[in-house]
């Protein structure tokens, strides 16, 4: 997938602004922005939907612009809001889209009811998929999007609104698409969902990108997660801060204290850190009475990389100040 | 869990991108059946195909019936009516289906259908061959109370068929007008409103309910170069006797006519949404 100078106006607002991209065939590309920062745009743009107002765009070795039909044939799209029919039951949702990728009707059949079985909607088949409950939804809707075996997948949001467990269930079928040899390209507000399924990340902001690369190099300048350590006794905690500066652990830096909260942070990139430093209390006899890790959040990720906060929750000067805030980092 | 790959694509090959006619067919026909499996889950939606027709005959023939055509005269005017009401039910459900289209294509499946390797232009079709179903089944209850009140086919059988197939023509053709509203407009209230607009005069500015003889001459003019009324002329004389020519062949040339220039625009307006 190659994108060069993606442009889309609504009106006055640049919903794209001069997007490139790259996906290699295989992996998976997060893109990571806020709301209205122009991913659900660049995705209704390279699934066919919409026309840009200028760029170009190939995927799978098809122009977006010029070959759509072509294109059609090799794409599966789950968008934020569930794209299946609700007053048809899962089967017939299934069967309609293979029948209109023209599959024979035993093989439609066929087709539904692996995918079904695979989706673990099995049971709810013959049930209308509006009664579905939202993972459910969200699973046929990746059901739906795969019947056509398709070389590259578009995720638009495709946790938003799911709990926690619902939201595992979706990742872990992602995961195995991948393995599967799928293309991605997924779009998340959320670190820790592109931290769990992409290998490379891009981040976008006001339709313009703002940083990309491999997802622990982005990990890496954001400065991974936060581990929060709760000591039984709040008076231990100027001791333990002491404790993990003076034991001088690989890559640590150092500790701060949250007396509101009573909690030590630590900030560290890897698991091995966090059992070294827990470790390392244990061995000294620390009474723990919880720990936690704490994935950055958009905003501190925004933060990190362009020294602002995200578009939405500011009114920072608009323009290239993110840009010029990136390359320095970069430098 | 079973193992289902992605692998190589099972569809056919990208080639031209072409649709030849066979897949367009089977793509209306797995529409279709969308189509009608939504109105088997919600049978309500068929209501105003069964109810309506048995509502309006009634009405009709029995509080302006006697004024019409004299008291106790009440099936004569069956014969004058129901031939023309079939006409007004092809509006009707012509009308239903801009409201039904502006509702259905603002789901989130609609964006599928449009990143589908399908012609755009069958997703509309399908929804045409669906509604030509419903207003069949509606013509067919507006006979039926018909033969219950009286209503006498004065030609032959053929002659009744005829002019269903001629109501379904017509009706098929403001099908792609209604549709070219649903899409156009915001919401499915507003396409009903625009629909009430259209409908009435030609409704009542017509003979379907009342000779034009008994109204003055320029209400006369006015239903000379109503559709609905060319339509409600051809399908009585159809079905009680009398001359046909003139307005069956008018009726074809405004359904061919509206078809030609809406449904082009139709498609061109789907294609285009966003």
């Amino acid at each position: 997938m190659e994108v060069r100078g993606l442009v889309k106006h609504y009106g006055e607002t640049r919903a794209l602004d001069g997007v490139d991209l790259d996906v290699r065939e295989g992996t998976v590309l997060g893109v990571l922005g806020p709301n209205g920062a122009g991913k659900t745009t660049l995705v209704r743009v390279l699934s066919t939907l919409i026309q840009p107002d200028s760029g170009s765009a190939r995927v799978a070795g098809y122009d977006v612009l010029t070959q759509p039909r072509q294109l059609r044939r090799v794409i599966g799209l789950t968008g934020q809001y569930a794209s299946v029919d609700e007053k048809l039951s899962g089967f017939d949702n299934l069967y309609m889209i293979g029948r209109l990728l023209d599959l024979s009707r035993k093989e439609a059949r066929r087709r539904a009811d692996e995918l079904l079985e695979r989706f673990s909607l099995t049971e709810a088949a013959k049930r209308p998929s509006g009664q579905y409950s939202g993972g459910m939804r969200r699973r046929l809707d990746l059901a739906a999007s795969m019947i056509g075996r398709p070389a590259v997948l578009y995720l638009d949001e495709p946790t938003t609104g799911l709990d926690p467990r619902t939201r595992n269930e979706v990742w872990s079928e992602v995961q195995s698409l991948v393995r599967d040899g799928a293309t991605v390209l997924l779009t998340t507000q959320y670190m820790e969902e592109a931290e769990q399924l992409a290998s490379e990340l891009t981040v976008i902001d006001r339709g313009k990108v703002i940083a990309g690369g491999r997802v622990d190099e982005l990990k890496a300048k954001v400065g991974g997660r936060t581990l929060q350590i709760r000591p039984a006794d709040r008076a231990e905690l100027p001791r333990m801060v002491g404790a993990v500066a003076q034991a001088g652990l690989d890559g640590i830096a150092g500790a701060t204290m949250d007396e509101a909260e009573g909690l030590v942070n630590i900030p560290i990139v890897s698991d091995e850190q966090l059992t070294a430093v827990v470790t390392m209390l244990g061995a000294r006899g620390f009474a723990i009475a919880g720990i936690n890790t704490h994935l950055p959040s958009l905003d501190e990720v925004f933060l990190a990389i362009t020294g602002q906060k995200t578009s939405l929750t500011d009114d920072a000067p608009r323009g290239g100040a993110g840009a010029e805030a990136l390359q320095e980092a970069a430098a | 869990m079973t193992t289902a790959t992605i692998g190589a694509p099972v569809a056919a090959p990208a080639g031209e991108g072409r649709i030849s006619l066979r897949s367009h067919l089977r793509h209306i026909g797995a529409l279709t059946r969308r189509n009608a499996l939504q109105i088997k889950q919600d049978p309500e939606s068929m209501f105003d195909a069964l109810a309506m027709p048995i509502i309006f005959t009634l009405m009709f023939v029995y509080v302006f019936g006697g004024a019409m055509f004299g008291p106790g005269q009440q099936e004569a005017y069956v014969n004058y009516l129901v031939p023309g009401l079939m006409a007004m039910t092809g509006l009707n459900i012509a009308m239903a289906v801009g409201a039904g289209v502006n509702e259905d294509f603002r789901k989130g499946v609609m964006d599928r259908f449009r990143t589908m390797p399908i012609a755009r232009s069958s997703v509309l079709i399908a929804k045409i061959v669906t509604e030509i179903g419903r207003l069949l089944v509606a013509v067919a209850v507006q006979l039926a109370i018909g033969f219950a009140l009286g209503l006498d086919v004065q030609t032959s059988v053929f002659h009744l068929l005829g002019a269903v197939a001629l109501s379904v023509v017509f009706g098929s053709a403001l099908m792609w007008i209604f549709i070219l509203i649903g899409l156009t407009m915001k919401t499915a209230q507003a396409v009903q409103g625009m629909g009430m607009l259209v409908l009435m005069p030609l409704q009542f500015a017509s003979s379907i309910f009342a000779k034009p003889t008994t109204m003055p001459g320029w209400l006369r003019t006015f239903t000379e170069y109503n559709p609905l009324a060319n339509l409600a002329d051809a399908s009585r004389n159809l079905v009680i006797g009398g001359p046909v020519a003139h307005s069956v062949w008018l009726t074809l040339a405004w359904s061919v006519g509206i078809t030609a220039v809406t449904a082009p625009l139709a498609v061109r307006r789907f294609r285009n949404k966003t």
